[in-house]
């Protein structure tokens, strides 16, 4: 009998059950996935695009849905010029099939048992919100602090959600907003809880550096990073 | 495998360039950075390869020591296995072959463990990191290598996904058994060549 990591790995035809947009730049797809492998929070999958000459394109979305969910939920963030990204969020509909794969990944997943800090940047919430569904679903919320930023409150995926559960929101570029600075992100590391980070590269090496400032163990730090490196880096 | 209804894609199949592996799609000018644990401050001054293991003799270099036994250029693609490719870039440092000439492999080595400064660790059969396919690198494009690169040094071996080129690497340990490193525990497929799309397990 096939092992789970071994399933996870097949392609699979997944069916849209529904498309959501949230702001400009949001897509939330559910999948109806079949012969699902249940993931871990924090897991993600891989979408391919298959054109008619056999020309194909894929790229990988952290799952947001619980894993009790019936479905697999997606966040996709449409990104300049993305191939992938701007065809999902423009052409894809309820019905359509997409293959994909996963869950895939066993670092930046959550066991659910254990003290978990998540510190997520914009869309790199969406796996934070897994863990959040999933830490509700088991009667866990107490194991799991949540810090999330993004420019402002309407850049924010999944905002009421965050907000309900009580997660620290900063808004950088808003009126009257705050940062996830040294201060704040100091008072709320943990060294006895594994610290999942997911964002941009400069996001994510702002918050490491700051957990690390204030004695989170960098063993205990898991990072999700997406994008290229800021600009002004000198290998661009 | 179903055709996407609407997807036609950037590109014709037939007028993909030939260097980019199935899967893959070329970034152009930029480098994005994957790294799963937090990016390594490391001194230059201090920092130093070993190689050890199944070797006649163990070697411990520092940065200086390296660059005096001479400087090879790669330039070619890079494959990472979130699907980007970087297209024609160049990255300077030494060969590997050099270094195990010095360090001597005994028969019975098969494989090696790439081990960085942060405890992340890769494996590789030994074939694949010697003939001209493996290097330590220190500058990429003209320029040092910065730390969310992996620099100050380290390691390069194109031909397989990028996560087999260890970032901040201080130690090369040769095996006659494999040994699953990080990502290779952790779902990935255990050799990761891109022309076979060996991504993840099971591929």
């Amino acid at each position: 009998m096939a092992t789970d990591p071994q399933r996870a790995a097949v392609w699979r035809d997944a069916k849209v059950v529904s498309v959501d947009h949230h702001g400009e730049l949001g897509v939330i797809l559910r999948l109806d996935v079949p012969d699902r492998v249940v993931h871990r929070p924090g897991q993600h999958y891989v979408l391919r695009l298959r054109a008619e000459d056999g020309y194909t394109a894929s790229r990988s979305y952290s799952t947001v849905s619980a894993p009790s969910d019936d479905l697999v939920e997606l966040y996709v963030e449409k990104v300049p010029d993305g191939e992938v990204s701007g065809f999902l969020a423009e052409v894809v509909e309820p019905g359509d099939l997409l293959e994909c794969r996963g869950p895939i990944g066993r670092w930046f997943a959550w066991d659910g048992a254990s003290p978990a800090l998540g510190i997520g940047g914009g869309s790199g919430v969406a796996p934070l919100v897994s863990m959040l569904r999933h830490a509700q679903d088991v009667g866990r919320p107490d194991l799991l602090h949540l810090a999330v930023s993004a420019w402002t409150a309407d850049h924010l995926p999944y905002r009421e959600e965050l907000e309900a559960a009580g997660a620290l929101v900063a808004y950088s570029r808003q009126k009257g907003g705050s940062r996830l600075d040294a201060a704040v992100v100091g008072a709320i590391a943990d060294p006895g809880a594994t610290a999942f980070v997911c964002g941009s590269a400069r996001f994510t090496l702002a918050m490491e550096s700051h957990l690390v400032a204030a004695g989170q163990p960098e063993a205990s730090i898991r990072i999700e990073r997406f994008g290229p490196t800021g600009e002004g880096d000198g290998n661009g | 495998m179903a055709i996407t209804r609407g997807f036609t894609g950037r590109r014709k199949q037939a007028e993909r360039d030939p260097r980019l592996p199935p899967g893959q799609y070329d970034v152009g000018k930029s480098w994005p950075v994957l790294t799963a644990e937090p990016t390594a401050r490391i001194d230059a001054e201090r920092w130093s390869l070993t190689i050890d293991g199944l070797v006649a003799n163990p070697t411990t270099w520092s940065l200086k020591e390296l660059k005096a036994l001479g400087q090879d250029t790669y330039r070619g693609d890079i494959h990472c296995v979130t699907t980007w490719s970087k297209l024609d870039t160049s990255f300077t440092g030494i060969s590997l072959d050099t270094l195990l000439e010095v360090a001597q492999p005994l028969p019975e080595a098969r494989f090696v463990v790439e081990e960085s400064t942060t405890r992340y660790r890769t494996n590789l059969p030994l074939d694949d990191v010697t003939g001209g396919k493996a290097w330590v690198v220190w500058e990429h494009e003209g320029k040092p290598l910065t730390r969310e690169h992996g620099g100050p040094v380290r390691m390069l071996v194109p031909h397989l996904y990028f996560w087999k080129s260890a970032k901040w690497i201080s130690k090369i340990t040769l095996l006659d058994h494999d040994e699953p490193g990080f990502w290779e525990i952790n779902g990935y497929h255990h050799r990761g060549d891109p022309w076979q799309e060996q991504r993840f397990d099971g591929d």
